[in-house]
């Protein structure tokens, strides 16, 4: 009888005991590099809605205040999506015949709410709260992306829990206070009235980050020594806010 | 022959690992705790015909802490129907007072300025578009509004005036008041002249083309 199987046997044997060890490591990782892609996660992917509704136009452009049309988000947890009512109180006054905002006219005519599809979305274990975040100055950019320069909306940042801890860990390189606003709360709106007013560059380096949707960069340390004091002046309580029930109760 | 049973038991445990990888993969495919039966706001409805899992209330629902006893607070009028002409909110010190101002004019310049731009003079953004609008918005600096109650004011925001729709829902009546506060005193800048400066004003007017008593 021949030989069944040669001397090479042994070393396919034992490369694919290597290879077949190590598979479900390599499936976990490309499970892993998968699930955070911009593939899955549709970061900076616009997201189909009923009407092409422009942030750069209305944001920007227009220079219409964020609470103009989500009116609860520095006060509840919920930023709120605008009722029909708040585009028709324009809307029935000018492009009244625009066939793209047909949609919006039929809602309020028919009582029926737009359907918009939503952009970023938690797990529902998962507690998020808009005012305390806004409550310190963190701007609507830092977790959303360049908003105002949203033709149509998509997400900024997965929010992975991981991203949440980086800045939650250490809330003092995050923090800043625009020394021509009133408080914290409201530095994060004029940020957009400034950006209309005086440009990308009239704005502070952090503040054309933002505009622009970057990450920040790593940090001076006169900046982070200013989010230090701050941290101290609002009483955040660095040692607990990373702890799990800060964001899962 | 010890070879292959240790090739067997290889096997045996490759199957395995894969089997558990299986599970564990599966087991991150529940999404019952990510989509939990509770509603969150905005959330479409399965079980409500109209698909809103926000319900209107029942007509004639007071919710707790909104009896709106106070009338002339809540409506802009006094019990007689006339319009007021005092805010009907107190205050214990001029620093309330200002900011109570500073609060009118941040609510002003998020709600009312895409029309009435920043003065109140009617000209903003949607003005300035040059688009056909049905009717233009309000200047406030008219003779005719400069001699209007204060409630006048409330009252239009409460429950809109002519084309301009109401902005009860977005604005809580303490901020209407506020904003009323705040048109009152654009009315007042304005409409100012010489006389009301005081000497010392008027000089640094003189020298420095400014009041140096901005609102901001
Ligand atoms: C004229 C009204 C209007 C203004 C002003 C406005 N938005 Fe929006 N916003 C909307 C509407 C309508 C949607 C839902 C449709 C969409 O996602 O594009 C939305 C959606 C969003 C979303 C995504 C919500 C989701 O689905 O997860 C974010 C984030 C957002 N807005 C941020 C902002 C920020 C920041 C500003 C201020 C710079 C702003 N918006 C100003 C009307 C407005
Ligand atoms: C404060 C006023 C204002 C509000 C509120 C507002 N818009 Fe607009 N919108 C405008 C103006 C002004 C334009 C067009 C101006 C121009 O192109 O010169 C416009 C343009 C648009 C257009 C493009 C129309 C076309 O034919 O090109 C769409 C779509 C639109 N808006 C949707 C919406 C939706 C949806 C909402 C409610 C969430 C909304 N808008 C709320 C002022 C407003
Ligand atoms: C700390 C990060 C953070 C900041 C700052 C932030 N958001 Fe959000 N926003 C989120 C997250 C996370 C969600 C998803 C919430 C959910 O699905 O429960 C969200 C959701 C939204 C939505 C969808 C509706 C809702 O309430 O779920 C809108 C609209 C929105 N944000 C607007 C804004 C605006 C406007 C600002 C600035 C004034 C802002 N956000 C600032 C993280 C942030
Ligand atoms: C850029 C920084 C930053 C990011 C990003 C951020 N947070 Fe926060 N968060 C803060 C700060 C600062 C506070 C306020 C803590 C304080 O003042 O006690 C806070 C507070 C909170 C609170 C309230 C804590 C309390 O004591 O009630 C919750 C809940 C929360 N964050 C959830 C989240 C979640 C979920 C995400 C991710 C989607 C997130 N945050 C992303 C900075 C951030
Ligand atoms: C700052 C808010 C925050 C804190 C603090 C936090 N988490 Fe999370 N956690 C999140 C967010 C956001 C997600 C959702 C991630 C996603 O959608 O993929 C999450 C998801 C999870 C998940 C689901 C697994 C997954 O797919 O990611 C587990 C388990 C979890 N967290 C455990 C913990 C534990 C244990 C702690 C304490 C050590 C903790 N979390 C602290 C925000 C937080
Ligand atoms: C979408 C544009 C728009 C916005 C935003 C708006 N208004 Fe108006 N407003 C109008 C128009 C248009 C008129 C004229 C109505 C008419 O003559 O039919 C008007 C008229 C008025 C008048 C005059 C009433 C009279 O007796 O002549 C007052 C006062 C007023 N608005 C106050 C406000 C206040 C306060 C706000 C902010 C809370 C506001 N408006 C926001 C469009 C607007």
């Amino acid at each position: 009888m021949a030989q069944l199987f040669k001397p090479y046997a042994n070393v396919i044997a034992r490369t694919s005991i290597v290879i077949g060890g190590m598979l479900p490591v390599i499936v976990g990782l490309a499970a892993a590099a998968y699930s955070r892609s911009p593939y899955n996660t549709k970061v900076e992917v616009p997201l189909n809605q009923p009407i092409p509704f422009s942030h750069q136009h209305h944001a920007y452009e227009l220079g219409i205040d964020c609470r103009y049309c989500h009116t609860s988000v520095e006060k509840s947890g919920y930023a709120g999506l605008p009722p029909t009512e708040t585009c028709m109180s324009c809307h029935s006054q000018i492009w009244t015949n625009s066939p793209l905002l047909e949609p919006v006219r039929k809602s309020y005519e028919d009582n029926t709410p737009i359907q918009w599809n939503k952009v970023n979305t938690l797990p529902s274990f998962v507690n998020f709260n808009h005012s305390i975040h806004i409550a310190r100055g963190i701007n609507c950019n830092q977790c959303h992306g360049p908003v105002n320069d949203m033709q149509i909306t998509f997400k900024g940042h997965p929010f992975m829990m991981q991203w949440c801890l980086q800045c939650h860990r250490a809330p003092e390189k995050y923090l800043y206070k625009d020394p021509d606003s009133h408080s914290l709360r409201e530095q994060v709106f004029n940020v957009y009235w400034k950006l209309q007013e005086k440009g990308v560059s009239g704005m502070t380096p952090r503040e054309q980050h933002l505009v622009k949707g970057e990450e920040q960069e790593e940090d001076g340390a006169k900046d982070v020594a200013e989010g230090k004091a701050l941290v101290k002046q609002y009483g955040v309580k660095v040692q607990q806010l990373a702890d799990c029930s800060v964001c899962h109760y | 022959m010890r070879q292959s049973r240790a090739s067997r038991w290889l096997l045996r445990a490759l199957k395995l690992s894969l089997g558990l990888l299986v599970l564990v993969t599966a087991a991150g495919c529940h999404t019952d705790m990510w989509i939990q039966p509770k509603t969150v706001p905005l959330e479409e409805s399965t079980f409500y015909a109209d698909k809103s899992s926000a319900r209107p209330l029942v007509p004639g629902t007071v919710a707790r802490g909104h009896l709106e006893e106070d009338t002339p607070f809540f409506t802009g009028r006094d019990d007689n129907g006339q319009l007021v002409t005092a805010i009907p909110v107190k205050f214990n010190s001029d620093k309330e007072f200002k900011e109570f101002l500073l609060r009118g004019q941040e609510r002003f310049n998020i709600y009312c300025t895409p029309c009435h731009g920043r003065l109140g003079d009617g000209q903003g953004m949607i003005s300035k578009r040059g688009l056909a609008l049905r009717r233009p918005p309000a200047n406030y600096h008219t003779d005719r509004l400069r001699n209007m109650p204060i409630g006048h004011f409330y009252d239009v925001m409460t429950k809109g005036y002519g084309v301009m729709f109401s902005y009860a829902s977005r604005v809580e009546p303490q901020d209407r008041w506020a904003i009323a506060a705040y048109i009152r005193a654009l009315q007042l800048s304005q409409h100012a002249d010489s006389a009301d400066y005081t000497a010392a004003q008027r000089a640094s007017r003189q020298s420095t083309g400014s009041l140096g008593t901005e609102t901001q």
